[in-house]
């Protein structure tokens, strides 16, 4: 059974021509005309040098850059139980407008994905509503109580990708093993969302020089740092493969080192807010900028951007957590964690990463789309007979973030406001067109 | 000045000016008629999410002395306990065209939303654990009482330094004015982090007749229940304020209300050597200077900066 669900839509044929086609893995890095009929993509050449046919639209990428559309393995979509926040339609239109073509949701939602049925009217869902393909994660343990397995093998039947109890941690050391034996029967990553509920207290920011001088209660790194450390030496001894999710802290960084040395089979993402904001901007105190991890000092963002440059730490992944208008619009330590990430982590770490010099554009497209291998998912490729998985985007274009609204449903963008360089234009997820830019749209019809 | 939300906002000469018409209210409090009408007609909204006793009635008492109208809410029994959110709460309120609100929140931040949301001027009264603005100036201007003047005069904050938002507003303001502070305490509540507000960090009382001043901060009964401190019997013995630590030169103070016998000894508090009923008798004038401040800043505002004592003064008549 696959593990991705999508609204069915008619195949896309188009021409893509001269445009910039870069994928990492196959070392395309220049001008190319693309060739999509029924979905698929059916003839890479020389850029100008094809015509089309009938009832194929040409889409003019001179000037664009053509990339494998991108993959994030952590998105909230708030669907079931909060659908003010978000639900399948607006999430995966915003997946979309980011780049994506797909994306896998966490099951923290009312009620928890732990039962098989549940699931099952989830992508029954999925297949009407989703613009993007999504995968769906279910919890480690029922209502993420972290008391108890939820049944993994029939969940695993009924299509889900893996487990997780994302946005708790599994504190008990005893449960997190049962789950990774059990992995051995059912298949299906284990993600962790990292956190010594003893160490993070009622903390709301990270613990350090501003959460003093601001009276915060502090999130210390090595909550996050000591359970990596932990659960690496779990995983390593139960031979389980376990995915560590949102790192934050240098000493992450290091616990996710020492695990790999000693044979683990462990990954780890990175949101683009921890690779691009610290601490400093909570002295504002903009609940935008609370979340969980929280954003950490400067070392800390510096170590990260190191580890996603190297390789140890694989892919990105924005962590989507849409909330409304009225539950981030309370005191700092009133908000609930989170922020937005799908239609600005491409523009934010071009223009953070990429045009200072920091990250070369391939390594960026390759982390963006990284997670799908993580998560026993297909990478998308720019390659003749491969399912047309792609993004064109125009990296001189430049927007103020929210100035036209966003696709999602949720406003609580941490990058809001700020001018961002690059904008998706186009995105093919599955073979189907699933976002066109406004302007672009009617530039090229 | 439109609003008063954080010590940080204010350099010297604000803080100065603000003292000087505390001053002036001062005299005024020695008359047999207390009220001059400055704020006849005007409306101050004191919005208190906390427990209070001393902020909120200092802050009416201000308020009433400036002839100002006066509208009390505290959380309980009000919509706040209906579950109306602070933004809401506000609305409603800004509705009755107030000229001050005055806020006190358990949450960092509070008044500056408020400040974005209303009309009136907005003045912190204490916001979580982040600021209380006008307990560090009333706190310089009783020092400048006695002491003329902050200038190179070293002063030590003792106790629960990491949940008072007394002892930040006291570093930030006792700085501003010249002074050398050290905050000192056990470890868990006094973490070095503190130093980035430009202040010493001591975890023993060693040297602490090095002080001119020293002020104790109030110890939470909840701090041991949390595990920030094994008992008050322990913390007493290492840190409590008494007359065998302190010399009788050295002066006290206390944002209240006091644990007697845990932070400081009872003899301590009754001793000459204590300002902590100066404190509290500072808090209505300085109050008053402020509420007129921030109305100034609004309506009568002055480019020169000086006119605030003179606008309120030409009315005492």
């Amino acid at each position: 059974m696959s593990s991705l669900f999508a609204a069915p839509r008619p195949p896309a044929e188009l021409l893509l021509r001269e445009a910039h086609v870069l994928d990492p893995r196959s070392d395309l890095d220049e001008p190319r005309d693309v060739l999509v009929r029924n979905g698929v993509i059916a003839e890479i050449a020389a850029a100008g040098s094809l015509e089309a046919s009938e009832g194929v639209e040409v889409i003019d990428g001179a000037g664009k850059h053509l990339f494998p559309a991108f993959v994030d393995p952590h998105v909230h979509l708030r669907s079931p139980g909060e659908e003010h926040k978000e639900d399948l339609d607006t999430g995966t239109r915003a997946a979309a407008a980011g780049g994506y073509c797909a994306i896998v949701a966490m099951p923290n939602t009312t009620p928890v994905i732990d039962h098989p049925m549940l699931l099952r009217g989830l992508i029954a869902s999925a297949k009407e509503q989703a613009h993007v393909r999504v995968g769906f994660m279910a919890a480690i343990s029922v209502g993420l109580a972290g008391e108890q397995l939820t049944e993994m093998a029939q969940l695993r039947d009924a299509g889900a990708l893996g487990f997780t109890d994302d946005g708790k941690p599994v504190s008990s050391a005893g449960l997190l093993r049962r789950a990774l034996q059990y992995q051995q029967l059912c298949g299906g990553v284990i993600a962790l969302h990292e956190e010594d509920a003893t160490l993070s207290g009622a903390g709301v920011m990270h613990e350090g020089a501003v959460s003093a001088a601001l009276g915060l209660a502090g999130i210390p790194a090595i909550s996050e740092s000591t359970m990596i450390a932990r659960d690496g030496l779990i995983a390593g001894h139960e031979g389980g493969r376990v995915h560590f999710q949102h790192l934050s802290a240098r000493g992450s960084v290091e616990a996710l080192v020492q695990a790999r040395a000693r044979g683990a089979r462990v990954s780890a993402e990175v949101s683009p807010h921890h690779l691009l904001l610290t601490e400093e901007a909570v002295r504002t105190l903009d609940t935008r900028f609370k979340m969980n991890p929280p954003l950490r000092g400067e070392d800390d963002r510096a170590a990260l951007i190191a580890a996603l440059r190297d390789g140890t730490i694989e892919c990105v992944a924005t962590d989507h957590a849409p909330h409304s208008r009225d539950e981030k619009t309370v005191p700092f330590e009133a908000a609930p964690m989170g922020t937005t990430g799908l239609e600005t982590a491409f523009a934010a770490l071009y223009t953070g990463l990429v045009l200072p010099g920091t990250l070369t554009l391939a390594c960026l497209v390759e982390r963006l789309t990284a997670g799908a291998a993580l998560f026993e998912l297909e990478t998308p490729t720019v390659a003749v007979d491969s399912e047309a998985n792609l993004c064109l985007v125009d990296l001189e274009a430049s927007w103020r973030v929210g100035e036209s609204g966003y696709e999602s449903r949720s406003a609580n963008c941490c990058f809001g406001g700020q001018e961002l360089r690059s904008r998706t234009l186009l995105t093919l997820a599955g073979g189907q067109v699933c976002y066109r830019e406004r302007s672009f749209a009617l530039s090229a019809a | 000045m439109r609003h008063l939300l954080s010590i940080e906002d204010l350099d010297r000469d604000e803080i100065e000016r603000i003292l000087s018409a505390a001053a002036f209210f001062a005299d005024v409090a020695d008359r047999p008629i207390k009220k001059v009408p400055s704020f006849r007609g005007r409306l101050v909204i004191n919005l208190f999410y906390e427990a209070s006793t001393r902020t909120r009635s200092s802050f009416e008492l201000a308020a009433k002395r400036l002839s100002a109208d006066v509208l009390n809410v505290v959380a309980s029994g009000s919509s706040v306990e209906k579950g109306e959110s602070l933004h809401d709460t506000v609305s409603t309120l800004s509705a009755y065209g107030p000229d001050v609100i005055v806020i006190r929140s358990p949450h960092a931040g509070a008044p500056g939303l408020v400040a974005g949301w209303t009309h009136a001027a907005v003045v912190n009264a204490g916001d979580g654990k982040h600021q209380h603005p006008t307990q560090a100036l009333l706190d310089v201007y009783v020092l400048r009482q006695r002491l003329g003047s902050l200038e190179g005069c070293d002063i030590w904050i003792v106790g629960d330094v990491l949940h008072s938002r007394v002892a930040r507003s006291c570093v930030q303001a006792f700085i501003k004015m010249g002074a050398e502070v050290t905050v000192a305490g056990p470890p868990t509540l006094v973490p070095t982090e503190l130093a980035a507000l430009g202040c010493n960090v001591r975890h023993t009382l060693e040297h602490i007749g090095e002080a001119d001043v020293v002020y104790a901060l109030r110890l939470q009964q909840e701090r041991m229940s949390e595990d920030f401190l094994p008992s008050l019997r322990e913390y007493a013995a290492n840190y409590q304020l008494n007359s065998r630590r302190l010399k009788a030169r050295q002066l006290v103070m206390h944002p209240g209300p006091v644990n007697r016998g845990v932070e400081i000894s009872g003899e301590l508090i009754d001793s000459s050597q204590s300002l902590i009923i100066e404190q509290v008798r500072a808090g209505i004038v300085v109050r008053m200077a402020v509420l007129v401040e921030v109305l100034s800043g609004t309506r009568v505002r002055d480019p020169g900066g000086q006119r605030l004592a003179v606008s309120a003064e030409p009315q005492l008549a």
